[in-house]
């Protein structure tokens, strides 16, 4: 491999790693509000046990998700300097305004809430979680802006002078139609990834603790949920990027030629990339419908979009990987679905407080399944980014800017090997502590021993 | 209009160096302030609530970086590669071992937990502290401002000069200082008398080796350092514990700025030609940029400092150190 394939292989590395952890503090910040306020509502001591719980679950997690934040922020500087430099109006204050607006409040406020529960009054200590919960919502949708940039450049101009992107309107980049789109779907994703684990969990520790039984049906419905509304929201996200990147939902089918009344194959064998496949599974109209809204609509294809873009953008190749693009989009979809599917078989057979008869085979091997079910949305979530990054190819920044023309002129491949390596090998680390964190604090009782010790001493204030 | 960014981008450095270097020095600190287990735990617990806000310091101050001077920072990342990623890789262990080190079970975890700190701690002070001494000395910019070479020695070779090994030093002995003091602040008991007693060393030795430094290369601003460390061990010694972890934060800061404006309008001198340096004018965003960083450097940065500030004021009682008879 070459500087700019190990340089893009570091940054998926660093990126999909980071974003198993964004997802989770997202969904586990609202998770802990709701339960806290559920518990000042009711007064039930059950509910105040689980917000602890959640609360050690998103602390642990946060910090792997600040770490590896940093990361990215320096990422750009790093490896892509000279997509720094161009891009570096737009996405330098987007940036700063994330940390300063949004990752102050979530890092201050998590600190408050997490040591802070004897020491500030009952409102004011609720409230700094709600701020948390707000602020994890806040820097999706300002890094999200950032993202949709790259996928429709809009709020711009070229300054003919330096040839480099200026920033118009600071708005106008925030509400990029495909950031509209985005946003929701991400959050709807990253639901249903907290949801799951907090099911997982509670199915694994049902037995010997029965106060993980309301969590398993509050997880339940947040993957339930999430997956309802990724599903929507996806299908919205879908015909927003069909009209402004064709050539993504187009690879996503691997559709050659422009078709009217589309289908949309399940599953494929044989030559995607150019020839038939000799076997697949197709829908008939779906495409149209997902790309479009209306099943005999006209769907463009890629040696339709490669003539096009050749012609507007010199010669080229504009083709993404085609089965990269096929089977994640795909594989994106169908594992989402599997995740909400388990979920909501588990609140149907235990609707009306029933419980799943574990004398029946079936029921054992569901069982054991769902403490697996974390797995799932993450993946779909990994598969999803993977997708949305690799079909813009290409481009870093759609017509405007090649990903071959953003890498750091002086970076010799040496460096990047070693990074790369350093990287991988520590995040590793990280990945197997983290998790055998969580199984450790999912191990404790959810009620508190009755003395804990006290860890600071009243009598004698600092300041 | 720029310079006035130039300060801003400034001040967060210097929040940064200031409240994340007692975290450093805190973590450099466990296992000479704290002798077992428990005491260990009470040093951890001072920086607990802070750290996580403290290190979003430097998320601002890159991130403003970025945004009011894109040219420095993609020129300053790009050429200083290796030692940024080993930063960054160093943070997150410092982080990891931070947080988890009490959610885990038994003292072998928090043993690891405490190792993994203290040596992550030590080579984020030394790393940093090198990068500053090169940031005064400057890189092998190129016309394109771009630092050219081979392999792994194109962005390493630079912290194998003077400046970078005096600069590591100095950010061990100014991060051991800072966090002594700020665990003379926050602690009672063993830890509090040991930091302390270690605060007054260090001041006394910082204030002999810059006096004489001073003296002996005529420079006015290490003088002013030796006399502020002769005031920091008088106010350790007398107990006025605030004002010595104030007058040692007044150190950092003054130490930061003066690395940043070492070179006037220069942000990154280039060692092979100084017509080939970049100037704040030369890597500075557009106007529209800098409007927009202004409005929220006028209305949100103010607010951040109020809610950290309180949460300063949330967790101001001292942690125990001794133990508990039970």
């Amino acid at each position: 491999m070459d500087v700019l394939d190990l340089t893009r292989l570091q940054f998926a590395v660093v990126t999909i790693y980071h974003y198993f952890f964004v997802p989770l503090s997202i969904s586990l910040a609202g998770a802990a509000a709701g339960l806290q306020l559920t518990w000042m509502r009711t007064g039930q001591e059950k509910y105040l046990h689980l917000t602890k719980f959640v609360g050690k679950l998103l602390i642990v997690t946060f910090a792997v998700g600040v770490v590896t934040g940093l990361v990215q922020e320096f990422q750009f500087g790093l490896g892509w300097s000279n997509f720094a430099r161009f891009y570096g109006d737009v996405f330098g204050p987007t940036l700063a305004i994330e940390g300063m607006l949004a990752f102050f409040l979530e890092a201050t406020f998590l600190a408050l809430w997490y040591f802070g529960w004897d020491r500030l009054p009952r409102k004011l200590h609720a409230a700094t979680i709600v701020i948390v919960a707000v602020g994890t919502v806040l820097s999706a949708f300002i890094i999200l802006a950032a993202n949709s940039f790259m996928q429709n450049p809009v709020a711009y101009s070229l300054d003919p002078v330096t040839g480099r992107a200026r920033l118009d309107s600071f708005g106008e980049l925030l509400l990029n139609k495909v950031n509209l789109a985005a946003f929701p779907h991400t959050l709807a994703g990253a639901c249903m990834v907290g949801g799951s684990l907090l099911l997982g969990i509670a199915i694994w520790r049902r037995r010997s603790d029965a106060g993980f039984a309301p969590l398993a049906r509050l997880g339940a419905w947040m993957t339930v949920t999430g997956g309802a509304l990724t599903a929507l929201t996806g299908d919205h996200l879908g015909k927003v990027i069909t009209e402004v990147q064709p050539m993504k939902m187009a690879a996503a089918e691997s559709l050659y030629e422009t078709t009217t009344g589309a289908p949309f194959s399940i599953f494929a064998i044989g030559d995607i990339s150019g020839g038939k496949p000799f076997f697949s599974i197709e829908l008939p109209w779906l495409l149209s419908i997902l790309a479009k809204g209306s099943p005999g609509a006209e769907v463009q294809g890629i040696d339709d979009l490669q003539a096009q873009y050749a012609a507007q953008f010199g010669p080229g190749s504009y083709v993404p990987m085609i089965p990269v693009a096929f089977w994640t989009f795909r594989l994106m979809i169908g594992i989402g679905m599997l995740a909400m599917a388990a979920a909501a078989l588990y609140l149907w057979t235990t609707r009306k407080g029933r419980e799943l008869d574990e004398s029946r085979r079936w029921s054992r091997l569901f069982l054991r399944f769902l403490p697996l079910i974390p797995l799932l949305p993450t993946a779909a979530n990994s598969l999803g980014w993977i997708f949305t990054e690799t079909a813009r190819q290409p481009w870093l920044a759609f017509g405007i800017s090649r990903v071959a023309d953003g890498i750091s002129p002086g970076l010799t491949s040496g460096e990047v090997l070693a990074s790369l390596l350093a990287f991988t090998a520590v995040y590793g680390i990280v990945a197997v502590v983290w998790l055998r964190l969580v199984r450790h604090l999912s191990r404790q009782p959810l009620a508190p021993p009755p003395v804990e010790a006290a860890a600071e001493q009243t009598a004698v204030p600092v300041y | 209009m720029i310079a006035v960014w130039f300060s801003l981008v400034i001040l967060c450095w210097v929040l940064f160096f200031v409240l994340e270097g007692f975290d450093f020095g805190v973590g450099l600190l466990g296992p000479i302030a704290g002798r077992d287990d428990h005491e260990r735990g009470a040093i951890v617990r001072t920086v607990g609530p802070f750290w996580d806000g403290n290190e979003v310091w430097l998320v601002a101050a890159i991130g403003v970086t970025f945004a009011a001077f894109p040219d420095w920072y993609a020129a300053l990342l790009s050429g200083l590669y290796l030692p940024m990623v080993g930063l960054l890789l160093l943070l997150a262990v410092r982080g990891v071992a931070l947080e988890f080190r009490g959610k885990g079970d038994g003292e072998r975890w928090r043993r690891r937990c405490d190792a993994a700190l203290t040596a992550a701690s030590a080579g984020i002070v030394l790393l940093w502290g090198a990068v500053l001494g090169v940031l005064t000395h400057g890189l092998a910019l190129g016309q394109d401002g771009q630092v050219t070479g081979t392999g792994l020695g194109r962005s390493t070779a630079p912290l194998l000069t003077w400046p970078a090994l005096v600069g590591a030093a100095a950010a061990l002995f100014a991060a051991l200082l800072i966090g002594a003091m700020f665990l003379t602040l926050r602690t009672t008991g063993p830890v509090h008398l040991r930091a302390q007693r270690l605060g007054i060393v260090l001041a006394t030795g910082g204030a002999v080796g810059l006096g004489a430094t001073g003296f002996a290369t005529g420079s006015r601003l290490v003088l002013v350092a030796a006399i502020l460390c002769v005031g920091i061990a008088m106010l350790a010694r007398t107990g006025q514990e605030l004002l010595a972890f104030a007058g040692t934060a007044l150190g950092v800061a003054g130490t930061v700025v003066a690395v940043f404006t070492a070179h006037g309008d220069v942000v990154l001198r280039s060692t092979l030609d100084p017509a080939w340096s970049l100037t704040m004018t030369g890597a500075a965003a557009t106007d529209s940029a800098l409007r927009l960083l202004s409005i929220v450097g006028v209305v949100v940065l103010p607010g951040v400092l109020v809610y950290q500030a309180f949460s300063y004021w949330v967790f101001r009682r001292r942690v125990a150190s001794e133990r508990v008879p039970s």
